[in-house]
């Protein structure tokens, strides 16, 4: 079990040092640099020089693939370029407001997935199955941008209830960013029940299906006790990957819901930083999102190795 | 007269089409199940026999509905009643006990945690009587260290333990009736029989009624009082256990009994033509009138009802009933006997061949080097013919199958040699083997629903290996396709038919044309008629028969059924966890003295007769892995000498019918043992 996790562990390192590899030589073969995009017009001649001289852009790749990702290892992503902060200081808080959009959305949205992905199939082609499969395909199809948009229509400019976009520092605290990101989470939690509750219906409908819940039934287990015993365990073990991924795409990937709101989120982050060339960013940025993927998905793999006696002993005996 | 447990009447039960059309899958059953009495339903898939007895514990399958008629459970309509009330009477009342235990235990949950599930819920016991119960419980269904076992999950026990948890929490509640769906079917030859012991041992012990459902006459054979014979969803036979069995007055009953191989009389048995009408199927007259060879022009026309014979005790659906009373209980073994053409020239030579599972280590990976000093098969060495069929026959996990997939190339041999055709060594991955050799040796798999490519048609199915082997293209192609179809019986129509448009035994026929497409030297057989019905098996069986005797084919042929084997091979080889035991021509194997391993797998054997019971002389424990050293057949074997078997492999020896026996004991010693003159 233990070298599993350590065999796991080892993996991820490994993916996210291809993935540092990958992002470096990206920034490199593209044409222009750090220094043309600082200094713009008067990027030639002798200002250039010096300012390859300050940034140490003068020394080969490899010397400053080394020096850069021992600096990320000490946790030190080195300055950007516009304003020439620590890259560490426009990270932390857009890493803050992530997690806090992030958590609040699974708090909310997670619960109900599960409710509907239940109820949609203990009710199999009845009504509320019905009722509410129609509401979450529809949810599912409309694009994100155009639920947001709408979403700011009504709730803020028709009624006038809330605000419409984040219009608070990226450094504010918690309690000052709440109110704030009500919108932002009911248009992602429309997405993402969506298919949750999908998925979890599917799951739900096979196990009813399964021989051993037909002999549940057949032993006298009551209605809700099989389902709460029988069927709930079993249906949602593979869930977990399901909602490992999301958390993941919470953190990272909500770029659309973010620009639309102005949440200062990382995703935010990542459009910005891509659109200023500000190339150390966009290098801190890929590699804390590959982190956060690669570390959710270990994490969910081993809770459903823990979770699933099946595979705990197949570990346990090897 | 006893009294009833559960009276049907009338049962009708069916599900309406995808064109709004009511199909009938149980048509106007009625029967009665006495106190202490154990009733065997027999019928083929979809004779209907997994719904009636659902139904009478009151449960329908999503889709279906009762369209007519009542399920007393004494005087209570079990159909009709709230979950609530059915929740009373299933578990505690009625159980069940399934086809599948593996499948039908919850998989999160501990083995105690299931049958302590079924005694909260019918028994008033407190927990610590019901920890004393479980006990009980998994003692009686003869489980070694309950408490131990109680800590287990299902998927930790073997597919016998399994089974034997799943009718220990049939148990828990007391029910005055049990439903067997199955439940042996899937296990080994010898689990099957101490199942079935343990079975009529709990009959007897608690005198609860049973219903036993199978396809298996020799399981029926061995624990009913009383037998039903399904057909199409109707009642064709109903009467005790030996009439039905020793004179079969319907002539579905005679044929079924007729398509069984017998261990008693060796040879190919008959097989009936057709299948059974599909549900849905609009007739007038008898449902069995196509298949039957003893048809008049009324039975298609008019449809016989179930008529009580008093003398016989039994009841039958058939207007010719008289003709087949008189007919001799002889006359269900005749048997056509197989004559093979086996020249005295060697086709496969398989030398020393071990092979392993075992993971390789990533150095050993690099060197491409396997060490394993217990692999899963070893030392196998087996000689076969041009034309011969060879046998190779064990339970689960004997490696019999394991070798067939290195012979065909799947698989690679750890040590050893296989050579073709006295001198051609064959290669040991499939890639680097020769086209040539590919195309002489052809595999056809148990499962035709998983060996046949679903989105192809038959047409496209049956074309690969002619145009892979033979480059054949366009009108000469399609030409073949037919010819070879023919062979198998089946006609120019299913050229385009999908083969989830095919019966079962079609499927496996589409199957046989694609192996014999190839024109190969040497077809290997993975237990081919397993996932078959009794009727379609024996057709199968004549058709692979007929086929070999055209072409001169070799046959590999792996089977766990005994008696299948006696049917159709001329040598046989008995494996045990990977290593031979016996091997000869079948007729001496069949014969004592025997290796104590083929002794036990024989006695094990269910006959269609209720006269005829399996002897147990082996416990069925189940070994993960074979000894490291020694006999591999020292942990179950009945005759064991000591630390001799426990030490040494033991030498071939030549037994007097000129079979080889590998074992430590004398053979006449073996003979005397045997009690045989």
């Amino acid at each position: 079990m233990l070298l599993l996790v350590l065999k796991r562990i080892l993996l991820g390192f490994i993916t996210l040092f291809i993935v540092s590899l990958i992002t470096f030589s990206g920034v490199e073969v593209l044409p222009g640099d750090a220094c043309t995009t600082y200094l713009e017009r008067e990027a030639y001649g002798a200002a250039l020089e010096a300012c390859y001289e300050r940034l140490g852009l003068n020394t080969p790749a490899y010397e400053r693939y080394i020096s850069w990702a021992a600096g990320v290892l000490q946790g030190d992503f080195g300055y950007s370029l516009s304003g020439e902060m620590r890259i560490n200081d426009v990270l932390g808080p857009r890493v803050k407001n992530s997690m806090v959009l992030a958590s609040a959305s699974i708090l909310i949205g997670i619960p109900i997935a599960l409710l509907l992905g239940i109820i949609t199939a203990l009710w199999r082609d009845k009504l509320p199955d019905i009722i509410i499969s129609t509401i979450t395909i529809f949810s599912m199809t409309i694009p994100e941008f155009i639920s947001a948009t709408l979403l700011i229509l009504i709730v803020a400019i028709w009624l006038e209830w809330l605000p419409g976009i984040v219009i608070v520092p990226t450094g504010v605290s918690i309690s000052e960013l709440l109110p704030n990101i009500i919108l932002p989470v009911i248009a992602i939690s429309m997405i993402m029940t969506a298919h949750m509750a999908r998925m979890v219906r599917s799951s739900v409908i096979q196990v009813m299906a399964s021989d051993y819940v037909q002999m549940a039934i057949l032993k006298g287990v009551p209605y809700w006790k099989m389902v709460f015993k029988h069927v709930l365990p079993n249906a949602l073990l593979p869930a977990i990957n399901v909602v490992a991924l999301t958390i993941a795409w919470l953190l990272g990937g909500v770029v659309v819901t973010e620009v639309v709101f102005n949440y200062p989120g990382l995703g935010r982050l990542v459009i910005e930083s891509i659109s200023n060339r500000d190339l150390p960013v966009v290098q801190a940025l890929a590699i804390i999102l590959a982190s956060i993927y690669v570390s959710i998905n270990l994490i969910a793999d081993l809770m459903t190795l823990m979770l699933n006696p099946r595979l705990k002993s197949l570990q346990i005996k090897k | 007269m006893d009294s009833a447990v559960q009276t049907i009447n009338n049962l009708t039960i069916g599900f309406t089409s995808q064109k709004g059309k009511q199909i009938s899958i149980l048509k106007n059953i009625s029967t009665t199940i006495k106190k202490g009495e154990t009733v065997g339903i027999v019928g083929e898939s979809g004779s209907g026999k997994s719904t009636l007895a659902l139904a009478m514990m009151g449960y329908v399958k999503h889709g279906l509905y009762t369209i007519s008629g009542e399920c007393l459970f004494h005087s209570n309509n079990l159909l009709e009643m709230k979950n609530k009330d059915l929740e009373n009477i299933r578990g505690r009342k009625i159980a069940m006990i399934p086809q599948n235990a593996g499948q039908s235990l919850t998989p999160n949950l501990k083995i105690g945690y299931q049958i302590d599930e079924a005694l909260k819920l019918h028994t008033d016991l407190k927990k610590e009587e019901r920890d004393k119960k479980i006990s009980e419980l998994l003692n009686k269904v003869r489980l070694p260290s309950p408490e131990i076992m109680a800590q287990r999950y299902p998927h930790e026990l073997s597919g016998g333990q399994q089974q034997r948890v799943a009718v220990a929490m049939a148990l828990a509640g007391n029910p005055e009736l049990l439903l067997l769906d199955e439940p042996t079917t899937g296990l080994d030859v010898t689990t099957q029989a101490h199942v079935l012991e343990l079975l009529n041992f709990i009959a007897k012990d608690t005198g609860t009624s049973m219903v036993y459902v199978s396809h298996d006459l020799g399981a029926i054979a061995q624990v009913s009082d009383r037998v039903i014979v399904m057909y199409s969803g109707e009642i064709v036979l109903d009467g005790p256990v030996r009439s039905i069995l020793k004179n079969p007055i319907h002539p579905y009953t005679f044929g079924l009994l007729k398509s069984i191989p017998k261990l008693t009389s060796p040879g190919l048995p008959d097989s009936m033509s057709g299948s059974q009408p599909q549900p849905g199927t609009i007739k007038t007259g008898c449902s069995f009138y196509e298949r039957c060879n003893f048809a008049e022009d009324n039975c298609k026309n008019n449809s016989p009802n179930l008529e009580y014979i008093d003398d016989l005790n039994t009841s039958v659906r058939c207007f010719k009933y008289k003709e087949l009373i008189n007919v001799k209980e002889t006359n269900l073994d005749t048997v056509k006997s197989i004559n093979n053409d086996v020249l005295q020239n060697e086709i496969l030579d398989i030398s020393k061949v071990s092979i392993s599972y075992a993971k390789q280590k990533f150095i050993d990976q690099l060197l491409n080097k396997i060490d394993d000093s217990n692999p899963t098969v070893q030392d196998i060495n087996i000689n076969i013919n041009k034309g011969e069929t060879l046998a190779l026959v064990g339970e689960s996990g004997s490696g019999k199958s394991t070798i067939l997939k290195s012979i065909a190339g799947l698989l690679k041999t750890k040590d050893g040699m296989i050579k073709f055709d006295k001198d051609k060594v064959l290669s040991n991955d499939l890639k680097t083997r020769d086209p040539g050799f590919l195309r002489a040796i052809q595999l056809i798999f148990q499962n035709p629903d998983e060996s046949l490519n679903p989105n192809h048609t038959v047409e496209e199915i049956v074309s690969q290996p002619l145009r892979l082997y033979f480059g054949l293209k366009g009108d000469e192609l399609k030409q073949k396709i037919v010819e070879v179809l023919e062979k198998v019986r089946l006609g120019e129509f299913y050229l385009t038919r999908y083969p989830r448009q095919l019966s079962g035994g079609e499927k496996q026929r589409v199957a046989v044309a694609r192996a014999f497409a190839a024109k190969p030297d040497i077809i290997l057989c993975d237990e081919v008629t397993s996932a078959l019905d009794v009727s379609v098996q024996a057709a199968v069986l004549n058709l692979l028969q007929e086929l070999k005797e055209d072409f001169g084919t070799t046959y590999i042929f792996v089977s766990h059924d005994l008696a299948v084997v006696r049917a159709i091979s001329d040598r046989v080889a008995v494996l045990y966890q990977g290593r031979l035991c016996e091997i000869g021509p079948s007729k001496n194997v069949y014969q004592l003295p025997s290796h104590p391993y083929t002794e036990v797998l024989l006695g094990a054997v269910l006959e269609p007769d209720p006269d005829v019971k399996p002897k147990l002389v082996a416990e069925d424990i189940v070994e993960e892995k074979p000894p490291e050293q020694g006999c591999s057949f020292q942990g179950r074997c009945p005759r064991i000498l000591g630390d001799i078997c426990k030490n040494e492999v033991p030498p071939w020896q030549i037994g007097e019918n000129g079979n080889s026996i590998r074992c430590h004991i004398k053979v006449e010693d073996l003979k005397k043992q045997q009690n045989i003159n």
